[in-house]
């Protein structure tokens, strides 16, 4: 029976129960079905002047794989996307649709917007599953180009110089290609073995070299890889994986993490799981500090362990840097949020292990130099929270390990690597994009900025031929 | 894959291997360190760098076994292959960026206790190589808990004291110093790598004798590289990272105590038991790695 369609409202899509996911770390969102898909497809007004795809950062045609979708054309549909995009089955699920595309649909001045996420994702995933890949080059080019970092910006950087038909390798720090999209972003929103390793296989197929395991600034040097190793161009996606912490009494105590370590052992190293031979921490209460995606991760993560979480920030709900949908799937799952609070002291026992976090209360005052109105503490509203973990989740900034062992790489004073639009840096050949150059972002950015290096890589090794 | 080309036991539950990971060793220097992975499913273990062949491509590691994964490492024969080794990380010793000519005059002496004398090795053959022959005294249980002793001799003027005086002189490495300076010996820098509480005693007597002293930090860590903070701990007042702030730092402005609490983080019940019932008595605790 074809699904009856208020054009007003998205055609709803199916997800674990709050109650059952919050015990378990199997993907939250079931995504779209053909026929829920198609359904929801119909509501695309097909527009001229499509304001959504001004939306999206890499301006995928979203209007046309639209119409293939309720053509009932996959195939097609998957084409139009892969145009723009390397990889569809991450941004459908990760995007912040709502400040991007979505929250420039037509269709949300009355009403919802289209689910572009969701059929993006629908997209990505039926291709995969009917085994549709990307093409690869007809021909191929006489030089080595050399991508730094496997993250989302070096994986697009990569897999479109393959398609131009240069000899590409990626060099990657950890055991295993991805970036945050296999360290940082949990398994219950993106699935590792279904989607992030089959995306990579997908760029594999292009040609595209890996090889793990190897520190560039320390393992080999870019001037090193220039000059004896043969290549002719490098990108630098490394991304921006320092985690901040707050500086204040108690932090070194057992049982305050990074969200990156806390992350990192659940996804990277597989500590969720029973059989794991890296330990974890099961909170029994835990405090998280942040109102990013991080901080969401962290906390479903904790969650998922076991633990009462509270969520601390220092501003309100409307500020939340999360995307809305994360902030909604962790409130239905039952985590706690404690907004316009800071933490000034993390309280530990005798033995060195977290009993609680002192907490201030604040308030918005005059906007900040980024336009949202600043939180000051209000005297003497402090106040402790029981707890046994503190998970700070206050952002990352670039890794210095690069900067630091490439002679002429220049740097702003937030550690970000200095790149003109098209990713040229300071250094003759070398290219950089993503977290690495911006501070962190997001995957869409970064997938943008690795598609720019690789058009000017390509216009730079045409200038050596 | 990372292939094991030799294997030795050196002493009970202590192993000696020599490894093909030729990115390592061809940019390795005295006082870095690795990452391995035993297979698919391993922990990511940090091992100091114990020496290196850059025409053979291959680096040297000592281990021992205390828990879940050096057990595992512990069991790899010659032949087995590491499925991930990573490195070289963390920074060189500060020796191998100094001016060779003010290097030599100064008059060094190395501290070595228990496994950690296998991470001292490195810094004393490069110092030989470049014509400076240092002290080192290394510290063990007993007789047969020392290793590396006849490559130490080739390399250094070598003490050995024994905690029950089976071997060598007698008494803990502290003593050991403070009798050598009683003895006329004056030195200008000590090099201390081995448990924590080892290194903390030794500076405190540093210390007092004004010499100035640098330590080798061996935190929990997972990835290495400086993403997770795992490996954090306070110097000088300051937070800093051991994978790329150190592994060596000013041991006079390293906070121990704190350091050995936070390696408390990941000991299990049933870990700190296995270790008591395996060491029996002699496991006198203290070392900064099990806690009791
Ligand atoms: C927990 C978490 C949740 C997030 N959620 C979202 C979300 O929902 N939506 C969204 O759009 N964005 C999200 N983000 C942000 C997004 O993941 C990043 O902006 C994006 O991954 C940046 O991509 P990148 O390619 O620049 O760098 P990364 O993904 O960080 O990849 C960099 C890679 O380079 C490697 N590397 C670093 N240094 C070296 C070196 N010296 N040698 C070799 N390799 C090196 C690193 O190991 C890493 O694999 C999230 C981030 C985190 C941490
Ligand atoms: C820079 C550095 C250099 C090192 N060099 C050597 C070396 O040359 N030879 C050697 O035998 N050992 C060395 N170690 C210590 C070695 O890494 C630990 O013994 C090992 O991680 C213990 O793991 P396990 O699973 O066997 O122990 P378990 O007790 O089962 O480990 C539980 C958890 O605690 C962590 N952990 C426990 N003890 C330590 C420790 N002492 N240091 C760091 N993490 C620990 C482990 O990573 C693991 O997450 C070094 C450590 C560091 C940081
Ligand atoms: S890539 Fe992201 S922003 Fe672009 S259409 Fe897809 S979900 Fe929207
Ligand atoms: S703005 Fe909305 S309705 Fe218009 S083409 Fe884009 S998705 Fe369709
Ligand atoms: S080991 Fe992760 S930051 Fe040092």
């Amino acid at each position: 029976m074809a699904i009856e369609v208020d054009v007003l409202k998205r055609v709803p899509v199916r997800e674990q129960e709050a109650k059952v996911r919050a015990t378990n770390f199997e993907e939250v969102c079931l995504g779209y079905n053909e026929e829920e898909a198609m359904a929801e497809a119909t509501r695309c007004l097909n527009c001229k002047n499509p304001q959504c795809q001004k939306g999206c950062p890499v301006a995928i045609d979203i209007p046309a794989f639209i119409q293939e979708v309720k053509n009932g054309d996959v195939a097609k549909a998957y084409q139009i996307i892969s145009e723009s995009s390397a990889l569809p089955a991450v941004c459908g699920r990760v995007c912040p649709q709502e400040s991007q595309c979505e929250g420039k649909c037509i269709r949300g001045f009355k009403g919802e917007p289209v689910s572009i996420g969701k059929l993006e994702r629908f997209v990505a995933d039926t291709a995969r599953e009917m085994g549709i890949k990307p093409e690869g080059a007809k021909e191929k080019k006489n030089h080595k180009v050399a991508i730094i970092g496997s993250g989302p910006s070096g994986l697009t950087c990569a897999g479109d110089l393959a398609k131009l038909g240069y000899d590409v390798h990626i060099f990657e720090a950890l055991h295993e290609a991805g970036g945050v999209l296999v360290y940082g972003i949990p398994e219950f929103r993106l699935p590792k073995e279904k989607v992030v390793k089959k995306e990579i296989e997908n760029v594999k197929s292009l040609g595209v070299k890996i090889e793990t395991d190897v520190v560039i600034g320390r393992s080999v040097t870019i001037d090193s890889l220039m000059k004896d190793e043969g290549f002719d161009a490098v990108f630098i996606g490394s991304g921006a994986g320092l985690p901040r912490f707050m500086h204040i009494p108690g932090e070194q105590s057992l049982g305050v993490f990074s969200a990156n370590e806390f992350l990192t052992r659940s996804n990277l190293m597989k500590a969720f799981r029973e059989d794991s031979t890296t330990p974890i921490m099961r909170p029994k209460k835990c405090v998280v500090v942040g109102g990013g995606n991080v901080a969401m991760d962290a906390a479903r993560t904790a969650l998922r362990l076991g633990a009462e979480v509270h969520v601390v920030y220092r501003r309100s709900e409307e500020e939340l840097p999360a995307r809305k949908e994360e902030v909604e799937h962790a409130k239905q799952e039952g985590i706690i949020f404690d907004l316009l609070t800071n933490p000034v002291e993390i309280l530990s026992d005798e033995e060195g292990w977290v009993k609680g976090c002192k907490c201030i209360r604040m308030e918005l005052g005059e906007p900040d130099a980024s336009g949202r109105r600043s939180p000051v503490p209000v005297e003497g509203s402090e106040f402790d929270i029981e707890c046994d973990a503190v998970i700070m989740s206050l952002g990352t900034s670039p890794n210095p390990l690069i900067s630091s062992t490439t002679k002429g790489l220049e740097i702003n004073k937030r550690k970000c690597i200095v790149a003109d639009e098209a990713g040229a840096t300071s250094k003759t050949g070398v290219f950089a994009g993503g977290d690495a150059v911006t501070g962190a972002a997001t995957v869409i950015l970064a997938m943008g900025a690795g598609k720019t290096a690789a058009k000017a890589i390509d216009e730079y090794l045409k200038t050596l031929d | 894959m990372f292939k094991i080309l030799e294997r030795n036991e050196l002493a009970a539950h202590i192993y000696q291997m020599v490894v093909e990971a030729p990115r390592v060793a061809a940019n390795c220097l005295p006082g870095q360190f690795l990452i391995v992975r035993v297979d698919e499913e391993g922990e990511r273990i940090p091992l100091t760098i114990c020496d290196y062949d850059r025409e053979k491509g291959t680096v040297e590691i000592v281990v021992q076994s205390i828990g879940a994964e050096t057990n595992e490492i512990a069991k790899m024969q010659a032949g087995d292959s590491f499925a991930d080794i990573v490195g070289p990380l963390g920074n060189p010793s500060d020796m191998v960026h100094e001016n060779l000519e003010e290097l030599k005059k100064k008059k060094i002496v190395f501290i070595a206790g228990g496994v950690g004398t296998a991470p001292v090795y490195p810094q004393a053959k490069w110092l030989k190589e470049n014509g400076i022959t240092a002290d080192v005294i290394i510290g063990a249980k007993n007789k047969d808990l020392v290793i590396l002793e006849e490559r130490f001799k080739e390399v250094s003027n070598l003490y050995i004291t024994t905690d029950d005086g089976s071997y060598g002189r007698s008494g803990m490495v502290t003593k050991c110093l403070q009798d050598l300076v009683d003895e006329g010996h004056h030195y200008d820098l000590c090099i201390a790598i081995g448990p924590m509480i080892m290194m903390k005693f030794v500076c405190k007597l540093t210390q007092e004798l004004n010499i100035p002293t640098i330590v080798s930090m061996n935190t929990i860590m997972v990835d290495g590289t400086g993403m997770c903070g795992a490996c954090r701990l306070t110097v000088g007042g300051e937070v800093k990272f051991a994978c790329v702030d150190g592994p060596e730092f000013d041991g006079h402005k390293v906070d121990f105590d704190q350091a050995m609490v936070r390696m408390k983080q990941y000991k299990t019940e049933e870990g700190r038991l296995k270790l008591a019932q395996e060491e029996g008595k002699t496991h006198k605790g203290g070392c900064g790695i099990c806690s009791d």
